[in-house]
């Protein structure tokens, strides 16, 4: 395990790629660094495997690789994992009963999320399943709830009509109209954050290199192998596996003129304060409809509540803006469901794209043009319950019989056990401190985040490198104060750890330091 | 497990001043516990003057003003824990801390919360656009600058007129940043009128009044933001939008009491987002204090002292049996055009021969009466030349005219309906 900052001190040409192109990760030794007028050129080193896209599905495609004997590399352009369609999203474990049954989309939603509770175990995320109410709230809207219990059935998920007596004791701040409701007792909510972090960590300590900050800028088509070309370097592999999201289409069209096309569809969302547990139990949504899933309100895995996403398309794939009308709607529709969201507990806005395929499915498949290259697109919700078993099909379906892959003896499916010192036990409490009193000191105050939780992310085998990346680690700067005490001290251990000035600390993209210059 | 005569939590000013009254009135079983690694809490950040004209009649910074209390806790050699974090309270009293000394315990017989505010942010509000770096609040870019020595921005937009986001549009211009205006989205300023003339006009800076932040604009880091004009609902009127480049959006658009620990176990929580208390400033849970700006914002530190030693000296009365069960209540209520009052209720049989009401009007008003009533019946009537929300109002009532039957209401009467 070769920690970033130790890389960053022994490299002094890595200093100046620094410099220039700020926290970029190099983990792999046997790249060779050239120094000329200020710009990295790394001479191309053949991969088995490239993967374009670092959120889940990028993730669990390289955590499958992972377990067998072969080179992947993963490039991400975004400064940190998981920091696009995976991190603003409704967190939730769908059960399954909503795609059409025969679809991608069913297979997949179903197997994934029948791997959730050993997947959390593994990699140590936080997991409820909690279970689903799809509502009726009109007297019409009965018959599309029993089609959706046969859709249910049909793609083999469990799932029973509730009536209104039984939804409020279930809820008891749902509308007093309720009408009736379907419940999935296996759909759940899960940490987006750490899931694709998780997933990326466990992938790492199993071999698999990976690079922020980077941008693939077009791929050659070579024959019998690829040269993906970056913002940073060229490399090669035998096969290029396409994961990137709202880009996707993008990227695929470097290697042929696909038949299919990807549209951002963008969601937005309230975030609200841990104000009270159990004021929702189970995520609530409303009837589907084209749209997709509608307005629906959960708790998360951190006792917050959700309310979102709303459904817009967007032109501008980088477009995550939210705006008040959308918000409005968004707010006013939820209200529907439940009446009293208390709205003053707000604690953040945010919006999300999904990668909306024009072919209505999952796209999961290879090139016609090049077999070797794998486009894995428009994965849109129920994509994150999804990614697991669709990275579990990509590698031992389409990547490893193609190249032979032989699974590796060592293979280790944990990551470290994280600490979260605000679960444990007044008993648990006592023992963490007198063992490491870095556990006691407090950084974040509204989510109770030590000192020795972000040290404990520091020093692990996936890079913290931004203040958000530690956000979406910890959570501290998550509550309601936004930051407002804790990031001057985040901001302080991140310049340390990098070994870079605090004025070089980046939020999150290049040139989004927090700092500007030192006080006269 | 530990026992404590009072525990309280927060060593600000609130903190410090509830502590020297406890002592003062006999109670030496005392123990302060601080999150930061100094007495004195957000005056620590405050290096600017205009502290202590009311308390001490002279002018002076935050921490010239923290010091004086640091030394008279000190002199009475109060105890005190510093870099604690208070995780949790019960309501029969039990404090839960962590440090890097350990988790704790604590049975403490009195508890005094005073544990301050936070600021009110971008995300709360939901302003719409992007969410780059560079927005961020007036406490944190002072946090940065006055402790840690570093700037911001170099051009600045503000957002709220609030007293922090003055302070530091002067500080930061001091700096060598170029402020480039405050929008406020009321028709008239939040902040105290001297810190609108010594750090606005006197350095040119623009008060956008009926404006809000309509927009922000940048992916990674702020590139600009779009001011709009408001209607009288304070929603953006299209075609009004004024788009300012800039690198920096300060906010300064109210704190909020940090309740959290009684939140948490449901005590009950007043208009001003703090638990309700009674003339002594204790909570629903007999011996569970709460004041200063966990208790509802202050404009003045001034006032937070004051409102801190009512609680050390209703703690200690507690202790000393002196506060029997609570009969007699009578409930404060904030009538026409009065945003709050504190406290929320009087206990008669326990209060002072005198007892203070603290009150902010909604809007600002000239030439109005504030009138006292005891359910129908008028106590009193004061006439107010001017009268504004950024400026808390204290009175004095006797307790002998407040016997009898109704709530006690504070409301603000038009000069000519007298």
């Amino acid at each position: 395990m070769l920690l970033f900052g130790k890389t960053f001190v022994k490299n002094p040409c890595l200093f100046a790629a620094l410099k220039k192109n700020l926290f970029s990760l190099r983990n792999n030794p046997s790249h060779r660094f050239i120094n000329l007028s200020q710009k990295t050129i790394i001479e191309p080193h053949m991969e088995d495997i490239i993967i374009i896209g670092g959120g889940a599905v990028g993730a669990f495609i390289a955590r499958n690789l992972s377990r067998y004997d072969c080179d992947v590399l993963v490039i991400e352009k975004e400064n940190d994992v998981g920091d696009a369609t995976s991190m603003a999203n409704s967190a939730i474990v769908h059960s399954g009963y909503d795609p059409v049954p025969g679809t991608k989309k069913a297979r997949f939603n179903v197997e994934g999320n029948r791997m959730f509770p050993l997947l959390s175990e593994e990699l140590d995320v936080e997991f409820e399943p909690c279970g689903s109410l799809t509502l009726a709230t009109e007297e019409s809207q009965l018959p599309m709830l029993e089609e959706l219990y046969k859709r249910g059935q049909e793609n083999g998920v469990p799932v029973e009509i509730l009536t209104p007596e039984q939804v409020l004791a279930l809820e008891p701040n749902v509308t007093k109209d309720v009408k009736g409701a379907l419940r999935c007792p296996t759909a759940g909510i899960i940490n987006p954050f750490t899931l694709v972090a998780h997933a990326f960590e466990n992938a790492i300590d199993n071999g698999v290199k990976l690079h922020l900050g980077e941008e693939v800028k077009d791929i050659h088509n070579l024959g019998d192998r690829f040269e993906v070309i970056t913002s940073k370097g060229a490399y090669q592999a035998k096969m290029v596996i396409n994961a990137a999201g709202v880009a996707s289409e993008q990227i695929a069209k470097m290697i042929e003129d696909v038949p299919w096309s990807i549209h951002a569809r963008k969601g937005e969302y309230f975030v609200l304060d841990h104000f009270a547990p159990n004021f929702v139990n189970h995520v609530l949504f409303p009837l589907p409809s084209e749209k997709g899933k509608g307005v629906l309100v959960t708790h998360t895995t951190s006792g917050n509540y959700l309310v979102g996403p709303s459904s817009e398309w967007v032109d501008d794939k980088d477009d995550t803006s939210t705006d008040s009308p959308t918000l409005e709607a968004v707010r006013a529709s939820a209200l529907t469901m439940v009446p009293n969201i208390p709205f003053r507990q707000q604690i953040r806005t945010f919006a999300g794209l999904r990668s909306t395929p024009s072919t209505h499915d999952f796209i999961i498949e290879p090139s016609k043009a090049a077999p070797n290259f794998i486009n894995v697109a428009g994965i849109e919700s129920p994509g994150l319950v999804s990614s697991p078993a669709i990275g579990k099909y990509v590698a031992e379906e389409l990547v490893a019989p193609k190249l032979g892959l032989k699974e590796k003896a060592n293979y280790n499916p944990r990551v470290r056990k994280y600490v979260c010192v605000h679960k444990l036990s007044q008993e648990g409490k006592e023992r963490l401190v007198a063992e490491n009193p870095h556990f006691g000191e407090m950084i974040c105050n509204c989510e109770k985040i030590s000192l020795g939780e972000i040290e404990d992310v520091l020093s692990r085998s996936l890079p913290a490198l931004t203040i958000k990346a530690i956000k979406k680690r910890t959570r501290a700067g998550f509550g309601k104060c936004q930051g407002g005490f804790c990031q001057p001290k985040v901001l302080f251990l991140l310049a340390k750890k990098l070994g870079v000035s605090p004025m070089e600390v980046l939020y999150d993209r290049e040139g989004s330091e927090i700092l500007d210059k030192e006080s006269k | 497990m530990e026992t404590r005569e009072l525990v309280i939590i927060g060593g600000g000013s609130a903190g410090m001043a509830a502590a020297i009254s406890a002592y003062d009135q006999g109670i030496r079983d005392i123990l302060i516990l601080e999150r930061g690694p100094f007495l004195g809490g957000i005056l620590n950040q405050c290096i600017h003057n205009g502290f202590g004209l009311t308390y001490f009649k002279e002018e002076l910074t935050g921490p010239e003003f923290l010091t004086r209390f640091v030394n008279e806790t000190k002199k009475r050699g109060i105890e005190y824990k510093l870099n604690c974090n208070v995780t949790s309270l019960s309501r029969d009293k039990v404090v839960s801390y962590i440090s890097q000394e350990g988790a704790k315990q604590i049975q403490a017989k009195a508890i005094i919360m005073a544990t301050g505010c936070y600021e009110r942010n971008a995300g709360a509000i939901g302003i719409p656009g992007e969410r780059p770096a560079g927005v961020i609040t007036a406490g944190q870019a002072q946090l940065y600058l006055n402790e840690y020595g570093y700037l911001v921005g170099k051009k600045v937009f503000i957002l709220g007129s609030g007293d922090i986001g003055l302070i530091m549009a002067r500080r930061m211009t001091l700096e060598g940043a170029k402020v480039l205006g405050v929008a406020e989205i009321m028709p008239y300023s939040n902040g105290l009128n001297r810190n609108i003339q010594q750090c606005l006009i006197d350095f040119d800076i623009p008060l956008y009044l009926s404006h809000t932040v309509s927009k922000i604009i940048g992916k990674g880091k702020l590139e600009a933001i779009e001011i709009s004009k408001v209607d009288e609902k304070m929603r953006p009127i299209p075609g009004t939008e004024r788009r300012f480049e800039c690198d920096t959006l300060m906010l300064s658009i109210g704190l909020i009491p940090n309740n959290d620990l009684l939140d948490n176990i449901g005590v009950s929580v007043s208009s001003t987002r703090g638990s309700k208390v009674n003339e002594h400033m204790e909570t629903e849970i007999p011996g569970v204090f709460s004041c200063g700006n966990v208790l509802h914002v202050h404009d003045l530190v001034d006032y937070v002292v004051e409102e801190g030693k009512v609680a050390g000296l209703g703690a200690a009365k507690y202790l000393q049996g002196q506060l029997p069960t609570h009969e007699n209540v009578l409930y404060t209520k904030a009538g026409e055009g009065i945003g709050y009052v504190v406290p929320s209720c009087i206990d008669l049989a326990n209060a002072e021969d005198k007892v203070q009401l603290k009150f902010r009007v909604r809007k600002p008003r000239k030439d109005v009466y504030v009138e006292y009533r005891l359910g129908d019946k008028v106590l009193r009537r004061m006439l107010k030349p001017a009268i504004i929300p950024s400026e808390m109002e204290i009175i004095s009532l006797d307790k002998k005219l407040l016997e009898g039957e109704g709530e006690l209401t504070v409301s603000l009467v038009e000069k000519e309906a007298k």
